[in-house]
């Protein structure tokens, strides 16, 4: 089963290869990676997907948050998140099926960010099983060109992200809520 | 936020306009480093002239992984960071060995290396190497530092990753215009980490429980590692024993972090351990772990490793928790602090716990001590050869568990484990999640400049020897008295041993049947040097090359086809230990 991973790092060079590495290293496959700036213009989030076995799932996450510029992982994969992925997407549509192309994407959601006398350029968001359906249901009307963006998530779970600015800056505090000791 | 010590300045004045290069010796100094192993380069140029009058130290050694060995030895012996310097592409991966060296055993090293210019990184321009990204799973940490302003900051939060939380090798790669590049200076007077997190304190709770398991437990074993070395906690191991009464191991990376000659020790456990410490460990019902990762060398086949115990594991890097046995009892923390919390709860509940168990805890003393009896690791000795286990042994009377004994990989490095003593810790400096042959010379070169004052034993193999002669040199450079014991028995004996004993004795490139004559090769250096092969010649040897103020060569011919016993074959449970001469072995 993939797992969904929630990280929020440095935003410096290097950051990306270091959390890579973790997965590389085992010879895990990546099956999409996001990442961008938060709120934090010095953080990024990143959410990754990737197939680990269930028994070294927690080992992964915790050389993940060993990370110096990984400031916290989470798996989200068992825990109440929203998940959200984007596929653009080009189709060909010559007349006869336009109308029909339009309605489709009407039921899914989907917007048309551009249209031409050749087809049309779409835009869909959704869960990754419904960008699927969609992807699908568009293949049906002939040659497509898709680009997916890799899930988003967002856990919903009040503890299970930190949530970007707030980085305790002075006094960070350990699992069992303890202070920590910084240098004398 | 942390605050940089600031117990040494130099003089350099304050807010001075400074090159890169100044700028980087002066942070050196605020950290206290007294000396650098290292080697010069093209792009090292700046760096080396600033260095030509400077007072940090530089040792010249011969090839950078040497360097980077030799800066552990300095570590391993001290605590405090070692640091070796190299230049870009070649000099940097030569000095890859010791990283991973240093992050299998926690040893807390910097490694400053050169890069060629920013303007030419990724142009594959001359002697570039991409040294971040090759050195990224080599490291704790790395950095490439492109502009002159990040540099204080940067070697500042190198020493601070390198040397807190689980310790490790830190790399900073500079290229050449930044240390030729100027800047105003001003101390750096604190750093910036918001992911580095380090767990210290341990979780008071569970430290409350795991007091009560240890006071219920009727057969508690304290297997203790390389972490109680780290954490200077070998005063806190003592009180912990001794008031829990509890028997214990210390493994390889461990020896010395509680006296060898202490009552309630045992000795080192696993592959090569002792039998009454892996039958202890079999079949002990609590498992005090404390600073250990439950290597596999340690464990064995881990289903069958410890399987009556609860496990109390004790570690500083939360990642070490459960990865390869499932702990119990998890306390998270430096292991110095947890032990000196856990004293206290077992010292105020001892009156109405200490004596629910003491019946079954005396006959499990009783049990440990017939297993000590009934299978003592003593030392093979001949009247007609020298046994490489003899050797030990004498090299363990002239020490009296007060030397430094550095060692390589292989044979050699388990009967020294076996039978030679420390009285404690930084004393037994050794290779041991790596294994990294050629370790062994080097890092005693670096503990030896590290504790001018201690006797140095570098005891190798005659494989591990021929990958560091060229750091005889630097040994005659500096006139180190180190003692060079050559344990030779003209193979690969490690390797030979398991082709033996699971090939089929079929003996595939293991034979060193060329070797350089000891007394000649130490006199081309300048120094003494000698080979005895008669066990007659062992003992006043021994005594001369210690008594001799400078290095001394002393190439012994030991008993070829000797092997390491008690042994676990790999794969195998550690209660089922091949304990002596060839029996026939099924694999």
């Amino acid at each position: 089963m993939l797992q969904l991973i929630s990280l929020l790092v440095e935003n410096k060079p290097g950051s990306l290869m270091r959390i890579t590495g973790v997965l590389s290293a085992r010879g895990y496959n990546i099956e999409s990676l996001t990442v961008a700036r938060t709120l934090d213009p010095t953080l990024s989030r990143m959410t990754i997907v990737v197939d680990i076995e269930p028994q070294l799932r927690a080992q992964v996450i915790k050389q993940m948050n060993k990370l110096v510029n990984v400031l916290q992982a989470a798996d989200l994969t068992d825990s109440p998140a929203v998940k959200r992925e984007m596929a653009l997407l080009r189709v060909r549509a010559p007349l006869p099926s336009r109308t029909a192309i339009l309605k489709e994407a009407e039921i899914f959601g989907a917007r048309v960010v551009d249209s031409s006398t050749e087809g049309f350029a779409l835009e869909a968001t959704g869960d990754s099983e419904k960008l699927d359906e969609f992807i699908d249901v568009m293949r049906s009307y002939g040659d497509i060109e898709v680009t997916r963006s890799g899930a988003i998530a967002v856990s919903l779970e009040a503890k299970k992200l930190r949530l970007a600015p707030p980085i305790p800056r002075n006094a960070p505090v350990d699992e069992a809520g303890e202070k920590l000791e910084t240098r004398p | 936020m942390s605050t940089i010590p600031t117990h040494r300045t130099s003089a350099m004045t304050e807010s001075k306009l400074m090159s890169g290069s100044q700028i980087l010796l002066e942070c050196l100094v605020r950290e206290n480093v007294d000396c650098i192993f290292g080697y010069p380069g093209g792009v090292t140029l700046p760096l080396y002239d600033a260095l030509y009058d400077h007072p940090i130290r530089h040792i010249l050694v011969r090839h950078e992984q040497n360097a980077a060995f030799a800066a552990e030895g300095y570590a391993r012996s001290t605590g405090r960071v070692g640091v070796c310097c190299a230049t870009s592409g070649p000099g940097a991966t030569n000095l890859v060995t010791g990283l991973v060296d240093s992050m299998m055993d926690s040893i807390p090293v910097v490694a400053i290396t050169g890069q060629v210019s920013t303007k030419l990184i990724g142009s594959d321009a001359f002697q570039e190497a991409d040294t971040f990204g090759i050195t990224r799973s080599c490291t704790k940490h790395n950095f490439l530092v492109k502009n002159i302003a990040e540099l204080p900051q940067v070697v500042h939060e190198a020493f601070y990753i390198a040397s807190s939380g689980r310790p490790g090798p830190v790399l900073v790669d500079i290229p050449k215009d930044v240390f030729q590049a100027q800047a105003h200076y001003t101390p750096v007077s604190s750093i910036h980490l918001p992911g580095y997190k380090v767990f210290t304190e341990g979780h008071t709770g569970q430290i409350r429980r795991a007091a009560q398991v240890i006071w219920e437990s009727q057969r508690p074993f304290v297997y203790a590692g390389g972490g109680v070395i780290a954490a200077n906690a070998s005063d806190e191991l003592r009180e912990f024993v001794e008031l829990t009464d509890a028997p214990a191991v210390t493994t390889l990376m461990g020896l010395g972090a509680l006296p060898a000659a202490h009552p309630n020790y045992i000795s080192m456990p696993g592959m090569h351990g002792s039998y009454a410490a892996n039958m202890g460990m079999t079949h002990a019902d609590l498992l005090i772990a404390l600073g250990v990762r439950f290597d596999d060398r340690v464990t064995g086949r881990l289903a069958a490793f410890a399987p009556h115990a609860k496990v109390i594991h004790v570690d500083i890097d939360p990642a070490e928790i459960g990865k390869n046995r499932a702990a119990d009892l998890p306390i998270v923390g430096d292991v110095k602090r947890v032990l000196e919390k856990l004293t206290k709860v077992l010292q105020e509940t001892a009156s109405e716990s200490r004596e629910q168990n003491s019946a079954a805890r005396a006959d499990w003393w009783r049990q440990i001590r017939e297993w000590k009896a009934e299978h003592p690791l003593t030392p093979e000795v001949s009247t007609t050869e020298i046994k490489p286990q003899h050797v030990m042994r004498e090299i363990d009377r002239l020490s009296g568990g007060r030397a430094i004994v550095t060692s390589d990989v292989g044979q050699h490095q388990m009967w020294a484990a076996q039978f030679i003593r420390f009285d404690s810790p930084r004393l037994w400096i050794n290779s041991g999640g790596l294994g990294a042959m050629g370790f062994g010379l080097p890092s005693a070169i670096g503990a030896q400049f590290a504790r001018p004052d201690k006797l140095v034993f570098s005891i190798v193999g005659d494989g591990g020897f021929q990958m560091s002669i060229p750091e005889l040199a630097t040994i005659a450079n500096h006139a180190l008295p180190i003692k060079i014991i050559v344990v030779n028995n003209g193979y690969l004996g490690m390797v030979r041993q398991w082709q033996e004993l699971f090939y089929n004795n079929r003996l595939s490139q293991v034979e060193l049947n060329t070797f350089p004559d000891a007394e000649k090769l130490a006199g081309a250096y300048g120094f003494k040097g000698r080979t005895i092969e008669n066990v007659h010649q062992l003992v006043p040897a021994l005594e001369e090359a210690v008594r001799e103020p400078g290095p001394y060569l002393l190439n012994i011919r030991v008993t070829p086809l000797e092997n390491v016993y008690p042994m676990v074959p790999a794969g195998g449970a550690i209660n089922e230990m091949v304990l002596g001469a060839p029996q026939p072995v099924e694999v």
